[in-house]
């Protein structure tokens, strides 16, 4: 379970660097997307890793055996904070398309 | 309590003369400046025979844990300077009283001097090094204020800023120095510092503090080489170079090293350096001074060449010097001031202050010119005068041996040479401008003797240097005595005031100075009468000059060289190198501290999840190779990540993480959809030919972002195989429903314990909304995208070819049956979101889903018929919906307190509802109604602003159409 993943957190940072560092602007909002797949899971997973242990409470069952509430709570907030984010940032990326006539990130296309 | 007043009153004084500002009243500032010199003048006067049993201090605390008190302590020295600062500035306050024309702001004026006077008094009754330190910059800010009075004349200006650099550089050193000295002493009080001499001398640092004190202390008192500084200065209105450049400012300088004399002094280091610097400046600036045109010029190296005289007297480091330069300060400050208001007068009178328009003034003031004349010669250092007792004093410290070098031996030839410079220049102002013909081409040709209460403070301070140099021993003995024994305490040397102590070598270097000094003016007389501004040799190397070519060389040619090596303007180096301190940061400490990892065990790999992030990691990697030509693929690939995540959730025990993140996915998906359409279309091929640099570069980027990925992946396996600590989640849990009143611990958490932060996120919620709203606003697409897309394009061809189609049939008719649909199920999501929201507390779900979801029952409608469709028939006003959440969330933290209880707390309890039955609810429901809210408002007006451009544009166009028909 665990090295699952952590595999695949370690394959999303790795696929999302690589499109951060990518000169296209559309290549880096889909890289910050999979980089905050990863940030997240990678969050989530502090609590610890348990199957069928979702935190309800139920009467007959012990607090002990729950999942970690709180990374959860954090996670939560940072999936709609992500959201808002890569909003932002796809309406600046439309804006200096539109201003600057490319999508290259620097505004301007390198010289070759 | 009485020094506190002492040194508030000027401050409280200057704010008032502010408020002056508005009358029209010139006088009513003067006096009240003139009444707060008066009052600190009486109370210093009033505290004299405390300040002769001891220094009197007083403590009050300010940062204690720092060692900082504000400490005011007044001892001899102290009193003696606060004598000096508040009465020349009474004196000062007077003379400017009559000086300043009519079209000044002069409350500006007195509210500046004011504020300087009570910086100056800070620095001489600061009991705390710190505290001194920042009376120091003070006096740095209001002497850069005064000096940029006539604001309007570029060389005020000019002069102004170069004070401001330099005495700024030197105080900023001086800071430093005190911290250091502070450190060595183990305490900033002024006392301790004081009694800790031995232990500063002998420490390894001393130097290093010696020096940045010195920095200190020669810029501020204008000592070769940042001397600079004052003649540029000399912008200023000459009540202001009465006061701060002769009298106090360029004092503090000297004062300091005075005042730190019993910590500092008596090293060969001190000597060199002081001494070096100090009887350059005395034999420079003496130089210099006879050289000058301008009658403040002339005053202004004069005083550089006598605070040159008291550095040197302070490097010799034995205490009749310092006796000698306590002596000399008081006595220069008498002299000069009044030299000053003669200049000041002249120049009101004549209109000019150039010594080649002037001469013959005597017969149009005769009063202002004895005055004058006997200044001079106490600036000159004749017998009966003030000026001469503490030269000779000079004279005699110069012959002893202190600290046997060069320096020390050739100090009295160098002293007497100074001293015949200052009588060639002290004669020369007298001659030039009161003797010879009548002058011819004066600016304002009926020069007549100024008010008689503006020419009182000079014939007081004149006055002053008659009754010091004729009675020493009965005017200022006991004062200076006071003062003296405040320094040296048990080191204080006999000395004596005496007028004459018969024929001894100072007396013959006396006379010596004096015949050669005439005999100098007498040589250079005609030379002088025609020659430039400034002295030969040195007229073209201003230091002025040098200064300002430093200034452009390290502000701007260096900061641009510095610019275009380290900095870029692109984006990509400057992602790299954060993307390499994130990797660096990671495995530095780990590498440092060690690092052990976990045995990778295959056996407890569930084979379904790795089957389903097989899938996921196929995406990730496929999403990373497509994004730059296949943009919707990578879209596709990026959203079945997201779905992989989203399981892994549920498998995980997270079902709200599941659930929210499977709505934010929609939602995501939708938002980029529409973005889409305003990137550029791309036609190039992929070209396998490029060049070698982009391919290493690409090769580079690649190996870092595996090692981030390696990286990741060893951290979070590392992480997961440890034990996870009890920590905080056991207090949620088991507080949960006891005291948030739900079952859904993730829920309330969010609502309840940590309502606030939950608070604050959606504000930058709705913040980012509001920011995508007015970035959209003024949305201009680029010229390639303006067009309709080429698919709507084809379509709308298709229509045209065919008799029986009407034009926009098929854009109109796309995906008929899923639009149906999708209106249909606008009830029923909406009747979701409801649900979800409601089970939140006890269930999965809550706010934030609820809100997604609701927005989504919009998107869709959109989504079915366009926005045109949409909007016609279903305004949401997404502005309401986020001011709404926003004050309910709001409302409901706010009754906390009308509970008394803090901001947020919740309550929860059962009520009966009628047919439901025992139902429970708690006020962090209404909290999250609030969160429903503005998560459905935010995500709404975001996408909304987004898909209204394809309508926007349609309009430009349908605009510009018709003009281009016309053409």
């Amino acid at each position: 379970m665990e090295l699952v993943l952590a595999l695949a957190i370690g394959i999303m940072t790795s696929s999302g660097v690589w499109l951060l560092l990518r000169p296209r602007t559309y290549q880096v909002i889909i890289g910050l997307s999979l980089l905050s797949y990863a940030v997240n899971l990678f969050i989530f997973s502090v609590g610890g890793v348990k199957s069928n242990a979702a935190p309800l409470l139920e009467n007959g069952v012990k607090t002990a055996d729950l999942a970690d509430p709180v990374p959860q709570a954090l996670v939560l907030t940072a999936i709609v904070i992500g959201f808002a984010t890569t909003a932002l940032f796809l309406v600046v990326l439309l804006a200096a398309r539109g201003l600057t006539g490319t999508d290259h990130v620097d505004g301007r296309e390198q010289p070759k | 309590m009485i020094l506190v007043l002492l040194v508030c009153l000027p401050f409280l004084g200057s704010l008032v003369a502010i408020a002056l500002l508005k009358t029209d009243s010139r006088v009513l500032a003067a006096r009240l400046a003139g009444a707060v010199a008066l009052a600190g003048l009486l109370m210093t006067a009033w505290l004299y025979p405390a300040v002769t049993r001891g220094p009197v201090r007083l403590e009050l605390e300010w940062l204690p844990q720092l060692g900082l008190n504000f400490t005011l302590r007044m001892d001899g020295l102290a009193w003696l300077f606060s004598m000096l600062i508040t009465g020349i500035g009474f004196l000062v306050v007077l003379y400017a009283r009559y000086y300043m024309s009519e079209e000044d702001p002069v409350p500006r004026f007195f509210s500046f001097l004011l504020a300087f006077m009570g910086s100056m008094l800070g620095i001489v009754l600061s009991g705390n090094i710190i505290l001194l330190s920042i009376f120091w910059e003070l006096t740095s800010i209001s002497s850069f204020l005064l000096i940029s009075y006539w604001h309007h004349n570029a060389a005020a200006r000019d002069g102004a800023r170069m004070a401001l650099t330099v005495t700024c550089i030197g105080g900023f050193c001086l800071l430093v120095g005190l911290l250091i000295l502070g450190h060595i002493v183990g305490s900033y009080d002024l006392d301790a510092v004081l009694a800790a001499g031995d232990k500063i001398r002998a420490h390894p640092l001393y130097l290093t503090t010696l020096c940045l004190i010195l920095m200190g202390a020669l810029t501020k008192s204008a000592q070769v080489p940042f001397h600079f500084w004052l003649p540029n200065a000399m912008a200023a209105p000459t009540p202001v170079s009465a006061y701060l450049h002769s009298a106090t400012m360029v004092k503090a300088g000297v004062f300091l090293l005075v005042r730190l004399w019993p910590a500092l002094s008596g090293t060969y280091e001190w000597f060199m350096l002081l001494g070096l610097a100090g009887i350059s400046t005395l034999l420079l600036g003496a130089y210099f001074a006879m050289f000058q045109q301008d009658l403040k010029g002339l005053l202004a190296y004069s005083t550089i060449s006598h605070l040159g005289l008291i550095m040197t007297l302070l490097s010799l480091g034995s205490p009749v010097a310092a006796v000698a330069a306590i002596f000399h300060m008081m006595n220069h400050a008498t002299f000069k001031a009044s030299l000053f208001m003669a200049a000041g007068i002249i120049d009101h009178e004549t209109g000019t202050r150039d010594m080649r328009k002037l001469s013959g003034l005597f017969r149009y003031l005769p009063v202002t010119g004895i005055l004058a004349m006997v200044a001079s010669a106490a600036m000159a250092g004749v017998p009966l005068l003030n000026g001469f007792i503490s030269k000779e004093m000079f004279f005699a410290e110069t012959v002893e041996t202190h600290a046997d070098s060069l320096l020390d031996r050739l100090m009295p030839y160098l002293a007497t040479l100074a001293g015949a410079f200052s009588v060639a220049y002290s004669l020369r102002f007298i001659h030039v401008v009161f003797f010879g013909p009548p002058p011819t081409e004066l600016p304002n040709p009926k020069p007549h003797e100024p008010p008689h209460w503006m020419r009182f403070p000079m014939e007081f301070l004149v006055v002053a240097c008659l009754v010091v140099g004729i009675i020493p021993g009965l005017s200022i003995g006991p004062f200076l005595h006071t003062a003296v024994v405040s320094v040296l305490g048990s080191q204080t040397p006999e000395y004596s005031l005496a007028v004459w102590h018969g024929i001894n070598t100072p007396l013959i270097m006396s006379a010596i100075a004096l015949g050669g000094g005439v005999a100098l003016y007498i040589l250079l007389k005609d030379y002088l009468a025609k020659c430039d501004d400034g002295p030969p040799l040195f007229r073209h190397l201003a230091g002025q000059r040098i200064f300002e070519r430093v200034l452009v060389t390290v502000s701007w040619k260096w900061a641009r060289f510095l610019e275009s090596r380290l900095g870029t303007r692109s984006l990509q180096p400057q992602l790299r190198l954060v993307v390499a301190a994130g990797l660096l940061a990671g495995v530095v400490p780990l590498a440092i501290a060690g690092f052990s990892s976990q045995p990778m065990i295959l056996s407890t790999v569930d084979p379904a999840f790795a089957a389903v992030w097989l899938v996921g990691a196929i995406c990730a990697i496929g999403a990373a190779y497509q994004a730059k030509y296949h943009r919707l693929a990578a879209l596709v690939l990026l959203s079945g990540t997201g779905i992989t995540t989203c399981i892994t959730f549920v498998w995980l025990s997270a079902p709200d993480l599941a659930i929210t993140q499977l709505l934010v996915e929609i939602v995501t998906t939708v938002l980029i959809l529409l973005g889409l359409r305003w990137l550029p279309k791309r036609f190039e091929k992929i070209d396998n030919s490029v060049a070698f640099i982009s391919r290493a570069r690409r090769l580079r980027d690649f190996l870092l972002a595996i090692a981030c990925g390696a990286g990741m992946f060893v951290f979070s396996y590392a992480i997961m195989k440890q034990p996870v600590p009890d920590a905080i989640a056991s207090y949620f849990l088991e507080n949960a429903y006891s005291q948030g009143g739900g079952r859904n611990v993730v829920n309330v958490i969010l609502v309840d314990f940590r309502g606030f932060d939950t608070m604050g996120e959606i504000v930058v919620l709705g913040i980012v909304a509001l920011t995508v709203f007015a970035l959209l606003r003024r949305f201009r697409p680029a010229p390639d995208s303006i067009e309709k897309p080429e698919q709507q394009r084809i379509q709308n061809a298709f229509d045209l070819e065919r008799p029986e189609r009407s034009d926009g049939e098929t854009v109109r008719d796309y995906l008929l049956v899923p639009s149906v649909i999708m209106q249909w199920m606008f009830p029923v999501v909406i009747t979701l979101a409801v649900y979800i929201f409601l089970r939140g507390h006890d269930l999965p779900g809550g706010g934030f889903a609820a809100g997604i979801t609701m927005a989504i029952a919009f998107l869709l409608q959109y989504l079915a018929g366009g926005v045109r469709w949409a909007e016609d028939r279903l305004r949401v006003l997404p502005l309401r919906w986020m001011g709404v959440g926003l004050l309910t969330a709001v409302a409901t933290g706010v009754g906390a307190w009308v509970l008394d209880y803090p901001f947020l707390t919740s309550h929860s309890r059962y009520i009966d509802i009628p047919l439901v039955g025992k139902a429970p609810l708690a006020s962090a429901l209404l909290f999250d109604l609030g969160v429903f809210s503005l998560v459905v408002g935010s995500t709404v007006l975001i996408l909304i602003a987004l898909a209204h451009q394809s309508v926007r544009t349609h309009r430009v166009r349908a605009i510009e159409t018709p003009k281009a028909e016309e053409l």
